[in-house]
């Protein structure tokens, strides 16, 4: 029997064998294609209700700014959301996962998800995947034990925490969170130390930029406040603008295709009640 | 072709954009310092005053920069410095057209172990025009009717490329490079493509510094660029 399981191919994980193979073909030269990753500042602390989430909503592709307002706080569950930052795709689809999962698990049980799970099940996949999906997450929620804050690293280690930051902007934000953060803090003072905090990565980190966002979970509400700051608006707009003369870009040739005709819905009768 | 072993230079980023009129040239660059993802200081001057009709707008890298400004300096000209060996030996100020020779024949001295920076000059030439040189770090030159340099330069080069439209060099007889707009609709254009820049590309920003020579003299204007 123990034999038997020796020898069966392993369950899930990852295959190593095309990380090998894509190796060798760097050696030889051949250029990867690149992905988005986002330089970031995630932050969250715990509250006197609950949990506050913020982040900046710039993504970047080397020097230029792919996205000046994407979202970084990603919905797990009512009580649940999550900050994620590396590689956008990576965030996005980790998140996304687990998110279904806690959904079928809230069907399946007809209970509120608990931050824990979504804990163990995003540690779990990041863990069996050795940190090649990169994605380091602030995951925080309120479920029925009470507040959670918690970081979770690309290689799966995950820590608990009264305040956290994480991304190319986090040592800009943690000065601020060092430096002010106390137990007990009220709302309006837990949004205001949040915004402060990722505004130090958006003026500090080159990474991070354009405008606020802030999640609040409390206990039985949460309050998504995207784009609650905009400190970064454009500073000079021409007074001339720019006209483009009809006919600034020559016609070569001209050629119409109608679109097809409708499918005709033949009328039947109603089937009997 | 590795002459050295190590790579002993940083790139500072930050952007340079010149325009020659008909009587005016408009030099600007922003004033952010950077490497990486920090900032170095959002207040440095990347424009330098050579002479009475004639600054430089220079980036790359920052050591660089600086030696190449005091490099240039020494050889000819600027009051303050007691070794203005051009303006001694001439009695008079060096011209841009000169100066252009001078900075290319600086750059090329050092061909194999180049300063890395990323020029422009611009200025009026001898009849009072406006010109815009536009270099690489090893001394390739050409006079142009705009220019623009550094990391934002691939953004902003279409945007005046559509606005100003320069003849092709190889139009026989040959035009004339300098644009058709006005002074202050030079510095308009300047302004705007310097704020769109700072949108899109993250070594761009803090402040806009732009220069203006002409006949009266030299004027310098500032202006609030996005600090994230």
């Amino acid at each position: 029997m123990a034999k038997a399981l020796a020898d069966a191919p392993p369950k899930g994980g990852f295959s190593f064998d095309l990380c090998r193979r894509n190796d060798m073909l760097v050696k030889k030269g051949i250029q990867l294609p690149g992905f988005r990753k986002t330089g970031t500042t995630i932050v969250g602390l715990i509250f006197e209700d609950g949990v506050i989430l913020g982040a900046d909503t710039r993504a970047t592709e080397g020097p230029i700014v792919a996205d000046k307002n994407c979202e970084k706080i990603h919905y797990m569950a009512p009580n649940i959301y999550c900050c994620g930052a590396g590689t956008a795709a990576d965030t996005e689809a980790v998140t996304d996962m687990v998110s279904s999962q806690l959904q079928l698990h809230r069907y399946a049980t007809g209970r509120e998800s608990r931050v824990i799970t979504a804990l163990t099940l995003l540690k779990s996949h990041l863990f069996s995947y050795q940190g090649y999906v990169s994605a380091a997450l602030v995951l925080g929620g309120v479920d029925v034990t009470g507040p959670h804050l918690h970081t979770v690293y690309p290689h799966g280690s995950t820590d608990t925490l009264p305040f956290a930051t994480m991304g190319s902007g986090s040592l800009a934000a943690m000065s601020v969170f060092e430096s002010k953060y106390k137990e007990g803090l009220s709302r309006e003072e837990g949004i205001q130390l949040v915004s402060e905090a990722i505004c130090s990565g958006i003026f500090n980190d080159l990474g991070s930029g354009s405008n606020v966002d802030v999640c609040v979970i409390t206990k039985g509400k949460t309050d998504y406040l995207r784009n609650h700051q905009l400190p970064n608006p454009r500073t000079y707009i021409s007074s001339r603008g720019y006209s483009f003369a009809k006919g600034h870009t020559e016609v070569l040739s001209t050629k119409i295709i109608p679109l097809k005709a409708k499918a005709e819905v033949a009328v039947v009768d109603a089937m009997e009640e | 072709m590795a002459l050295r072993g190590d790579w002993v230079y940083e790139n500072n980023g930050g952007t340079c954009v010149a325009i020659a009129g008909s009587d005016y040239c408009v030099v600007a660059a922003d004033t952010r310092l950077s490497v990486g993802y920090s900032i170095y200081t959002r207040d440095y001057s990347k424009i330098c005053k050579l002479a009475d009709k004639c600054v430089l707008a220079s980036s790359g890298f920052q050591g660089d920069m600086k030696a190449l400004q005091k490099n240039l300096s020494a050889k000819h000209l600027v009051s303050h410095v007691h070794l203005h060996i051009y303006q001694h030996q001439h009695n008079k100020q060096m011209s841009c057209p000169a100066m252009a020779r001078l900075l290319s024949n600086t750059l090329y001295y050092k061909r194999f172990f180049p300063y890395y920076t990323f020029n422009i000059l611009g200025g009026l030439d001898n009849e009072g025009k406006g010109c815009v040189y536009s270099y690489d770090a090893v001394g390739s030159y050409e006079r142009v009717g705009y220019s623009c340099q550094g990391t934002g330069g691939a953004l902003i080069m279409p945007v005046l490329d559509n606005q100003l439209k320069s003849p092709s060099p190889l139009l026989l007889p040959s035009r004339d490079a300098v644009t058709p707009l006005s002074e202050s609709e030079a510095v308009d254009l300047v302004k705007d493509v310097f704020a769109s820049a700072t949108e899109r590309d993250i070594y761009t920003g803090d402040k806009l510094e732009i220069i203006v020579v002409n006949a009266t003299g030299i004027r310098q204007e500032f202006l609030d660029l996005r600090k994230d």
